[in-house]
């Protein structure tokens, strides 16, 4: 058998689309500075406002409501800092932040932050056994919060089990007692329709969507004005300043148009090869189970428990076979912990510590699979016999 | 061969796999995570398991072109390394931990898994020589009598040896720096390390009393049965220190004091002048063979320490227990120590001192 790479780490990062990439090479050939008034510059901001102008369009808001960014981390880390700055200088009272406890680093730690060093005070929705948040709990909090709440942040689909929030619900609640709703769409945009106009504030970056990395943006509703984090040339209606890389923004336009094109098409073949990638894994290996809901969830991603094993065993077997999947948790100092995510859905840590994310995508095929379902069973086995060096 | 490198980002470790590598075997690189909260960066020779290490370990893989995985120990480590050493030290005695690790961690816990998942060794950079030998693999010295580190590999197991390469036990140091510079391994003059890697800065005393709190006691004069001071807790002291027992003045004859016994279950600390350090006949418990045990009395060479002499003894071995009857007198022997056993240059077996006495 050839050794060749089957990736299903799109959750990661997905490889750039070719109109993504394309967009992105002939600019970086060019010169200008968007914010320059000459002709080089203009040409430059150009393509900026062009670009805006389709991600505005697909995300169903006005193009002055994108701000872009360095990406999804800062973009969640500006609206959560910048609007509970904001809503507290107007109200020092607003100190409640309700988040959930199944976000992504990028949400979780800038909440915590301001809860370590701006006294904010920090309230953790509950999630079920599929990693859906509790709106019940939100609808209770929010009655009897409300004149303390400074932000409602709940992402939009998650990244680790692909579970898919319901946001226009969550939206409607936030709306009914005026309390900012932040949505993390990082794993969603590209993946599902994303109405961006039903949420304050929506963060998404470029390389989840097939873009470049290094750029993403930050889509807030006319009236909210985080206080920026980045002062300096005041671009992007001074909430964010930083001279503007018209190459990764035009190579956003272009994955986020191109995702959304082809998206009902690609989604259904991911979906599928997907679901065929869990019913063949549960069929030939025994004591799995599956994380996240089955049915509600993002089309690539597929979440799975191996009892009796640890998931950095799996992962390195699977990388010596050329399968390159992820632990689907963060890394503390460099050593994976249990996901936080697959804990707060009520996983015991050694489970979840035995747990592996398949992320599919554009260019994930039949072969791909049969290629995993072919060498996961020897590897289950000795990563089984390799046991959980614990005490 | 399928091998797994440990690579703990310092040179030693770096260029053993590269030697894999270069020997035509199939190298992974794992760095083991042994501390639970790991600092950001080493000072000096200190600490272990920096995130500075696992970087330079990363690192060393990369010019390698071999993959690199973490392996997270942490909590293994805990248990049979970390308090082990409490509890040794909380009886008085004094341990090895280095040595505990070999046994328990690297080549039970790391080699298990690696055999587990398909890889025939574990290879790292001890100074130690792994010889065919005509009843099997023998454990030897390294060539580099100031690096060897046969002593603490004394706990291996012929099968053990069976899945151990130690490429560096045929090189001196300053041989390795070079190799490491030559092959363009950022880490070729990063420093050695040394000391207990979990104590960080070096304060054994400090972290233990952290770990076991205030136990006060008497200092006794061993000569006298007089009442010389006071400490904070005996599991600090280990037998033939000096420095460190606090007497606030010198003995009647002028004599420096020695720690000459700990008994923890009094809490109490016995000093004496050198002379009373001195013993010949040393008993040790749970006897390992690198190959086959010894029965009959045997003359060999014994080393009780790390960085000791060996020196000349008769041995003599009943089931686990084994007594060293020392041609000549040897000073400050601490219970809890390994006595490792060689013949010449090769490792026979080791025990941990139980006993020292004079016969």
């Amino acid at each position: 058998m050839s050794k060749q790479t089957v990736y299903f780490d799109y959750a990661a990062t997905a490889p750039m689309r070719p109109e993504a990439l394309a967009a992105m090479t002939s600019e970086l050939a060019v010169v200008g500075n968007a914010s320059s008034l000459h002709a080089s510059g203009r040409r430059a901001r150009r393509v900026v406002e062009e670009s805006r102008e389709s991600i505005a369009s697909v995300l169903n808001v006005k193009p002055r409501d994108v701000v872009f960014t360095s990406g999804g981390t800062e973009a969640d880390n500006l609206a959560i800092k910048g609007i509970y700055s904001m809503r507290r200088l107007v109200n020092p009272s607003l100190r409640r932040i309700l988040t959930s406890p199944i976000e992504h680093h990028a949400v979780l730690d800038p909440v915590e932050s301001l809860g370590e060093t701006r006294k904010a005070e920090v309230r953790y929705l509950s999630a079920d056994n599929v990693g859906r948040v509790d709106l019940d709990w939100l609808k209770t909090e929010l009655e009897r919060g409300s004149e303390v709440i400074s932000l409602v942040a709940v992402m939009w689909a998650n990244n680790e089990v692909g579970t898919i929030q319901r946001v226009a619900e969550i939206s409607e609640l936030c709306a009914g007692f005026k309390i900012p709703f932040h949505c993390d769409a990082v794993q969603a945009v590209g993946q599902l329709p994303v109405d961006a106009s039903l949420v304050d504030s929506l963060a998404l970056s470029g390389h989840k969507v097939g873009g470049p990395i290094g750029v993403g943006a930050l889509v807030l509703r006319p009236g909210v004005n985080p206080i920026p984090l980045l002062h300096g040339g005041g671009q992007e209606r001074d909430i964010r300043s930083g001279t503007l890389d018209t190459p990764a923004i035009a190579g956003l336009a272009a994955a986020i148009v191109a995702a959304n094109g082809d998206m009902a098409e690609r989604t259904t073949r991911v979906r599928k090869l997907r679901d065929d990638l869990v019913k063949r894994v549960m069929a030939t290996i025994t004591d799995v189970k599956r994380n996240g809901d089955p049915d509600d969830s993002l089309p690539g991603i597929a979440n799975l428990s191996f009892e009796g094993c640890e998931g950095d065993a799996l992962l390195l077997l699977l990388d010596a076979a050329g399968i390159e999947c992820s632990r689907g948790s963060a890394c503390t100092a460099g050593v994976p912990q249990p996901s936080h995510v697959l804990l707060a859905m009520g996983l015991d840590p050694q489970t979840a510590r035995s747990s592996l994310r398949f992320s599919l995508g554009m260019n994930s095929t039949q072969a791909d699979v049969d290629r995993l379902i072919e060498v996961l069973p020897d590897i289950v086995a000795r990563a089984r016999r390799a046991g959980t060096p614990r005490a | 061969m399928k091998v797994v490198a440990a690579l703990s980002g310092g040179v030693d470790s770096a260029v053993a796999a590269a030697r894999a590598v270069d020997a035509g075997h199939e190298v992974v690189g794992v760095h083991l995570a042994l501390s639970r909260s790991p600092a950001a960066n080493r000072v000096g020779s200190r600490g272990c398991c920096t995130i500075e290490d696992s970087h330079d370990a990363r690192r060393v893989a990369d010019v390698l072109g071999i993959p690199f995985y973490i392996w997270d120990l942490s909590e293994l480590f805990e248990t049979e390394v970390i308090d082990d050493f409490v509890s040794e030290y909380a009886l008085g005695r004094t341990p090895n931990p280095c040595l505990r690790c070999n046994e328990k961690i690297k080549f039970t816990a790391v080699l298990d898994r690696s055999v587990a998942m398909g890889f025939d060794a574990v290879c790292t950079g001890h100074y130690a020589r792994i010889v065919d030998g005509p009843d099997g693999r023998e454990l030897h010295r390294a060539v580099d009598p100031e690096k060897d580190q046969s002593y603490v590999l004394a706990v291996l197991k012929e099968e053990q040896l069976s899945r151990a390469m130690f490429p560096l036990g045929d090189t001196h140091k300053v041989d390795i720096r070079a190799e490491a510079a030559a092959r363009g391994l950022l880490v070729a003059d990063k420093p050695d390390s040394h000391d207990i890697c979990f104590v960080p800065d070096g304060n054994t005393a400090g972290w233990l009393h952290n770990r076991l709190g205030d136990a006060p006691g008497d200092i006794i004069d061993a000569t006298t049965g007089e009442l010389v001071g006071q400490h904070e807790g005996a599991y600090a002291f280990t037998v033939g220190q000096r420095r460190g027992v606090g007497l606030g003045r010198p003995a009647a004859d002028g004599a420096r004091r020695y720690v000459v016994g700990v008994d923890t279950s009094t809490s109490t600390v016995m000093v004496g002048p050198p002379t009373l350090l001195h013993v010949d006949q040393i008993s040790g418990e749970r006897a390992r063979w690198c190959g086959r045990a010894l029965i009959e009395p045997t003359q060999a060479l014994v080393q009780v320490r790390a960085h000791g002499e060996a020196v000349p003894a008769r041995i003599e071995v009943n089931g686990n227990e084994v007594t060293a009857l020392l041609d000549e007198s040897l000073r400050g022997v601490a219970a809890g120590q390994a006595m490792v056993i060689y013949d010449a240059t090769r490792v026979i077996g080791s025990s941990t001192i139980s006993r020292a006495t004079r016969r």
